[in-house]
C-alpha cells in the first residue's frame, strides 16, 4: 500500500514541468490508434503527391472507348494495363482513383483552412472584444447554427448556377464557421478573467498582443482536434454534394466523392465503379477522425498522468 | 421555465424572418431569377415581363418581401416548380412530412434501442476486445457516406433478404387517415398494409440510423465511464446495493444527461441525412423533395421546406433543453 503511494508520487514527479503538449505528444506516440491513423493519413498524403507517377495512364484519356457499349451498359472491364479496367467514359479507372486522392485532399484541406479562418476571425473578434461584437457575431451563429449543417450545405451549393470545385469548397467549410467560432469564443471568454492575462495587462501588454500572443495560442487545443475531425467531414459532405448535383460537373481532374456520386445510376449494374471510390473516403476519413479522436484524449488535461 | 419556453420560442420567430429573408434575399439574386427558374432560359422577353409584372418583380424588393410574408401567413407559398410541378409548396410539404416523421422515428428508435445498451456494455467492458470492436464500428459508421451505405443496403440487404427497395408501400388497397402509413393500417386493422408499410421502411430507417448509431453510442461509453469512476457509485456498491439498482438509479440516470442531448440533436440533424437515404430508396418523404428540389432548383418548394426544416430543428433542440429539467433535478431550480 506505502509502496503504491509512493510510485504513483514518483511518476508525477517525473511529469511535473512538462507542457501539456509535450505531454500530450509522449502518448501519441505510444498510441497504436494514432499511429495507424497517421500512417493511413501518410500513405493518403504522399499517394496525392506521387500521383502523377504512379497513376499509369492519363486520367482524362478516354482511351478505351471503343470498349463501352452504351446501349447494353458495357464498360471495360479487367485487362492487361489496366487492372481496374475503365470507366463510363472509357478512361483509366485506376488512374482515376489515384489521381482523385490529389484533388480529395485539396477539397478536405481548403475547405478546412476556409472553415477554420472564418472561424478564428468571428470567435476571436467575439471573444476578445465582447460587448455588441459578440451578440451581433453570436446572433449570426445561431441563424447558421438554426439548421442541420449537410443542409446549410446543400442550400449553399444551390445558389451557384454553375458548380465547380470551388462551389463545393465554399459550400462545405462556410457549415464550419460556426463550430470553430463557438470553440474559439468559449475559451477566449474564459482566459479573458484569468491570471495570465491579468499579469500581461498589469504588465502593460497591448490589447493586440495579449490577444495573439497570450490568449490565441491557448485556444489552439480543441481547435487542431476540431479541424482533424472536420478534414474527415469535409471529404464525406463534397461526395454527398455530388451525390445531389451540386457538386463539380467537369470530372477531367476526378475527385473521389465526385465519382461516388456521379456513379449512382449505374450502381446495380458496375458495383465497383462505387466501390473503390467509396471505399478510399472511407479509410482516409477513418484516418482522420483516428488521429482527432486520440489527440483530442490526449489533449484533455483530465487523462494526463 | 415557462418564461424560459417563451423566450426562446419568441427567439425562434425572430430566427424564421431572418432566415425567410437571407432565403427570400436569395431566390432574387440568382441569375435571372424565379422568372428563368419559372420559364426556362428559352421564353420569349414578353412572357418574361408578363410574368416578371404577374410575380410583382418590378417592385421594390422590400415590398416583395412583405407581400411574400403576407401570402406566406395564408398559407400561400407559391407553386413547385421541379418536385411536383404545378402543386402547391405548401401541399407537397403537409403530404410529404408524415412520411419523413415516421421514417426519423423509427431511424432514431433504432439508434438508440442499439447505441444505447451498446455503449453501456463497452464502457462496463473497458479495453475488452468487445469494447475495442464495438469502437472501431462506430469510427467506420461515421466515415461511410450514408448515400453509399444505402446503396449497398438497397443492393445487398434487399435482394437478399427480399425487402422491397424502394417506395413507402406497394399498390395496395390501403385506407388512408393520418399518412403514417404503419398507423393508418393499425387504426383501420389492415394488418397486412402496416406489414408492408414497416417492410419498406426497415432498410432506409437502417441506413439513416448509422450516424446517430455511431454518435450516441461513443456519447453513452464516454458518459458511463465518467460516472462509473464517480465516489458515488463506489459508495453504492459498497453498501451492498444489487447491480441493476445500481445500473438504473445511480449509473443510468446520471449518465443520461448528455445522451439526451446527443439524442435531441442527432434527432433534428436527420433531415440532412434523409435528403440522401430518401432519394437512393425513392421514399416520398421531405428529404426526397428537397433532393429534387436542390437537382431542379425548385425554389418555393425548397424555401418552405428549409424554413420548415428550421423550425423543427429549434423545437426539437427546445423540448431536449426542457427535458434536462425532467433528467436532473438540480437545474429545475434555477
Amino acid at each position: 500500500m506505502v509502496l503504491g503511494l509512493s510510485a504513483k508520487k514518483e511518476k508525477i514527479d517525473a511529469t511535473a514541468g512538462v507542457s501539456l503538449a509535450a505531454s500530450a505528444w509522449k502518448r501519441l506516440r505510444r498510441s497504436p490508434v494514432f499511429l495507424t491513423g497517421a500512417v493511413i493519413i501518410g500513405l493518403f498524403i504522399l499517394v496525392s503527391l506521387l500521383a502523377p507517377w504512379l497513376a499509369p495512364h492519363n486520367p482524362a484519356d478516354p482511351m478505351l472507348i471503343d470498349q463501352v457499349v452504351k446501349a447494353r451498359n458495357e464498360i471495360p472491364p479487367s485487362q492487361p494495363g489496366h487492372p481496374l479496367g475503365g470507366d463510363l467514359q472509357g478512361r483509366d479507372f485506376l488512374s482515376r482513383v489515384l489521381v482523385g486522392s490529389q484533388q480529395t485532399l485539396i477539397v478536405g484541406v481548403v475547405a478546412t483552412l476556409f472553415g477554420l479562418t472564418g472561424g478564428l476571425i468571428l470567435g476571436t473578434l467575439a471573444g476578445a472584444l465582447g460587448g455588441w461584437v459578440d451578440s451581433l457575431v453570436m446572433r449570426v451563429v445561431d441563424v447558421m447554427l438554426s439548421l442541420p449543417s449537410l443542409l446549410l450545405a446543400f442550400s449553399i451549393a444551390a445558389m451557384f448556377s454553375r458548380p465547380s470545385q470551388f462551389t463545393v469548397i465554399l459550400a462545405v467549410s462556410i457549415v464550419q464557421i460556426p463550430v470553430f467560432a463557438r470553440l474559439l469564443r468559449g475559451s477566449m471568454l474564459a482566459q479573458r478573467h484569468s491570471d495570465h492575462v491579468l499579469a500581461a495587462t498589469a504588465l502593460g501588454v497591448k490589447k493586440g498582443a495579449i490577444v495573439f500572443r497570450h490568449m490565441l495560442p491557448n485556444s489552439l487545443g480543441p481547435v487542431i482536434v476540431q479541424s482533424t475531425l472536420v478534414l474527415a467531414t469535409a471529404i464525406i459532405e463534397a461526395a454527398a454534394l455530388s451525390f445531389l448535383g451540386l457538386g463539380n460537373p467537369d470530372d477531367r481532374t476526378p475527385e473521389w466523392g465526385q465519382m461516388l456520386g456521379d456513379v449512382q445510376k449505374v450502381f446495380d449494374t458496375h458495383p465497383h465503379l462505387a466501390a473503390w471510390p467509396a471505399i478510399c473516403i472511407i479509410i482516409v476519413a477513418l484516418g482522420f477522425t483516428l488521429m482527432g479522436e486520440t489527440l483530442r484524449e490526449a489533449l484533455d488535461p483530465k487523462n494526463r498522468r | 421555465m415557462l418564461r424560459y419556453t417563451i423566450r426562446r420560442l419568441i427567439q425562434l420567430v425572430g430566427v424564421v424572418l431572418v432566415l425567410s429573408l437571407l432565403l427570400f434575399a436569395w431566390l432574387r439574386v440568382l441569375p435571372g431569377g424565379p422568372v428563368s427558374a419559372l420559364l426556362g432560359e428559352r421564353a420569349t422577353p414578353e412572357s418574361r415581363e408578363a410574368l416578371t409584372k404577374q410575380l410583382g418583380l418590378d417592385q421594390p424588393i422590400f415590398v416583395q418581401y412583405f407581400k411574400f410574408l403576407g401570402r406566406a401567413a395564408t398559407g400561400d407559398f407559391g407553386v413547385s416548380t421541379g418536385v411536383q410541378p404545378g402543386d402547391s409548396a405548401l401541399e407537397i410539404f403537409l403530404q410529404r412530412f408524415p412520411a419523413t416523421l415516421e421514417l426519423s422515428f423509427f431511424a432514431i428508435l433504432i439508434a438508440i434501442l442499439v447505441g444505447v445498451p451498446l455503449g453501456y456494455i463497452a464502457a462496463k467492458r473497458r479495453g475488452s476486445w468487445f469494447d475495442n470492436v464495438s469502437v472501431v464500428g462506430s469510427l467506420i459508421g461515421v466515415a461511410v457516406p450514408v448515400f453509399f451505405l444505402a446503396y449497398v443496403l438497397k443492393g445487398v440487404a434487399s435482394s437478399a433478404l427480399g425487402l422491397p427497395s424502394s417506395g413507402r408501400q406497394d399498390a395496395i388497397d390501403a385506407t388512408r387517415v393520418t399518412g403514417f402509413f404503419t398507423l393508418d393500417g393499425m387504426i383501420t386493422g389492415e394488418w397486412d398494409a402496416t406489414l408492408n408499410a414497416l417492410e419498406h421502411l426497415i432498410l432506409p430507417a437502417i441506413a439513416l440510423a448509422t450516424i446517430p448509431f455511431a454518435v450516441i453510442f461513443r456519447i453513452t461509453r464516454a458518459a458511463v465511464l465518467d460516472v462509473l469512476d464517480e465516489d458515488f457509485v463506489r459508495t453504492a456498491e459498497s453498501k451492498g446495493l444489487t447491480a441493476p439498482v445500481i445500473r438504473r438509479r445511480h449509473v443510468l440516470r446520471n449518465a443520461m444527461l448528455p445522451v439526451v442531448t446527443t439524442i435531441g440533436l442527432q434527432t433534428g440533424a436527420l433531415l440532412s441525412g434523409a435528403v440522401l437515404t430518401e432519394k437512393v430508396f425513392s421514399f416520398s418523404g421531405v428529404g426526397e423533395a428537397l433532393a429534387i428540389g436542390f437537382e431542379r432548383r425548385d425554389y418555393p418548394v425548397l424555401l418552405l421546406l428549409i424554413i420548415m426544416a428550421t423550425i423543427v430543428y429549434v423545437v426539437v433542440n427546445l423540448l431536449v433543453d426542457l427535458s434536462y429539467a425532467l433528467i436532473d433535478p438540480r437545474i429545475r431550480t434555477r
